[in-house]
């Protein structure tokens, strides 16, 4: 079996996998990093979005052996200790999420729109932006309303006060 | 996912040698249709040589005459590439309407043009612009690359390594989109190069990208929207699923035509 070896949220570590073991699965699987979710598997709802070298990709349409070397981010690693990111924060205060299957998702691909598109991000940006992004329970409207308070609130660093305005 | 041995392939030539020794082996570029395929277990080869970690492959270029696209560019670098919104800004605003943006990140021009899906959206560009595919083997022009449905003339050893796109004196690509998938139901690509018109559709065609002969004439003299006007498309050999019917598709490739062409005069 292939042995990888890769960078997660800043350890590293290495693992024997299949040569058809998806990154999710290694993820979840081998390093039991559970907060990446598998809701379509055919890389449609995003709910399994993590950063590799710091892009947003669906994990599972990826091998875990075309990680190998990589830096992977996954939503176990945004919050810094018990404090939220002020994305995660974001999506509290302003009820982005209902059931929360697909929330690691939104929140790793929002973080992905931040980097490219800024912290002033419009509705219907950010609506264009979640195309890979499926919710069932929501109806968007407050995940659109949570990314554009969350771009916000990393632009001041002050996550509580602008996450609730 | 049926079992596989994986092949990371450090050069071109170690790829092309693992594709030849193993039958049924398969390159692997951004894998953003070849993976879910092998899920589905609508491709099952028995070995993988990825591409990825082989240098060189993604560079992009611009000339006096044309754009030049390494193999291994992803969509979101195409998309957002001062180059190629330069030379040829209806090429990087069809990037950005491939798939979603994680896809983008993933998915190269490469696989795509490889892959030949009858709703992919390079095709359409690679034939309207006269785009030069090139292999490890030789310069392939774009009317002779593609055959028929997921099929083009690459052998199974032969890997694309660039593609060149002559600058086009203006050229737009309209797509109506399956509203779910964000695939193309047609989409139309259109450019205005100093010898020709050329009018490609993709979405539409029962057997992969075609070029509309019929609208290229008419545009030839004025490449004005109105040129079009009272021109349509036969049902015949056109696709017809659930989504749309040949007939809607007929239809919708006239109006696309009609709106590429104004976009592209701006």
């Amino acid at each position: 079996m292939p042995a990888v070896s890769m960078t997660v949220n800043g350890k590293p570590v290495r693992g024997d996998v299949e040569s058809r073991t998806l990154l999710v699965q290694f993820l979840r699987e081998t390093l039991r990093l559970t907060g990446t979710h598998v809701g379509c598997d055919t890389s449609q709802c995003g709910a399994c979005v993590v950063h590799v070298d710091g892009v947003a990709v669906k994990s599972c349409s990826m091998l875990a052996v075309q990680a190998d070397g990589a830096e992977v981010l996954t939503i176990e690693g945004v919050a810094t200790g018990d404090t939220l990111h002020p994305m995660q924060e974001a999506f509290r205060q302003n009820h982005g999420l209902q059931c929360g299957y697909c929330t690691p998702g939104m929140i790793m691909t929002a973080l992905d729109i931040v980097r490219r598109k800024g912290h002033e991000l419009d509705d219907h940006t950010i609506r264009e932006e979640l195309e890979g992004n499926l919710c069932r329970c929501t109806g968007y409207h407050n995940i659109v309303k949570s990314i554009a308070a969350g771009a916000r609130a990393m632009a001041s660093g002050d996550p509580a006060r602008q996450a609730a305005e | 996912m049926y079992e596989f041995t994986y092949h990371r392939a450090s050069g071109l030539r170690q790829a092309t040698n693992l594709l030849t020794k193993f039958e049924d082996a398969k390159p692997i570029a951004g894998g953003q249709s070849l993976l879910p395929m092998m899920k589905f277990r609508l491709a099952s080869p028995s070995n993988l040589v990825d591409l990825n970690k082989i240098e060189g492959l993604n560079g992009i270029e611009l000339t006096s005459r044309a754009l030049i696209i390494g193999a291994m560019a992803r969509h979101a670098e195409v998309h957002t590439s001062p180059l190629v919104q330069q030379g040829i800004p209806a090429l990087a605003a069809l990037a950005g309407l491939i798939g979603d943006p994680a896809v983008r990140h993933r998915g190269t021009i490469g696989g795509s043009l490889a892959n030949n899906d009858p709703t992919a959206d390079y095709p359409a560009a690679a034939l309207a612009l006269g785009a030069t595919i090139v292999t490890t083997k030789r310069k392939i022009a774009a009317d002779e690359f593609f055959a028929g449905l997921f099929e083009t003339v690459l052998e199974p050893d032969e890997l694309i390594t660039k593609v060149s796109f002559p600058l086009a004196k203006r050229a737009a690509y309209q797509k109506f989109r399956n509203p779910a998938s964000r695939y193309a139901i047609v989409g139309v690509f259109v450019a205005k190069r100093p010898s020709e018109v050329r009018v490609a559709v993709t979405g539409a065609g029962s057997s992969g990208a075609f070029r509309l002969t019929a609208f290229e004439e008419a545009l030839k003299s004025r490449f004005h929207p109105k040129s079009l006007e009272g021109l349509t498309v036969p049902a015949e050999g056109l696709a017809s699923d659930i989504h749309a019917s040949a007939e809607y598709r007929a239809h919708l490739i006239g109006v696309m035509a009609r709106r590429a062409v104004a976009a592209a005069n701006g």
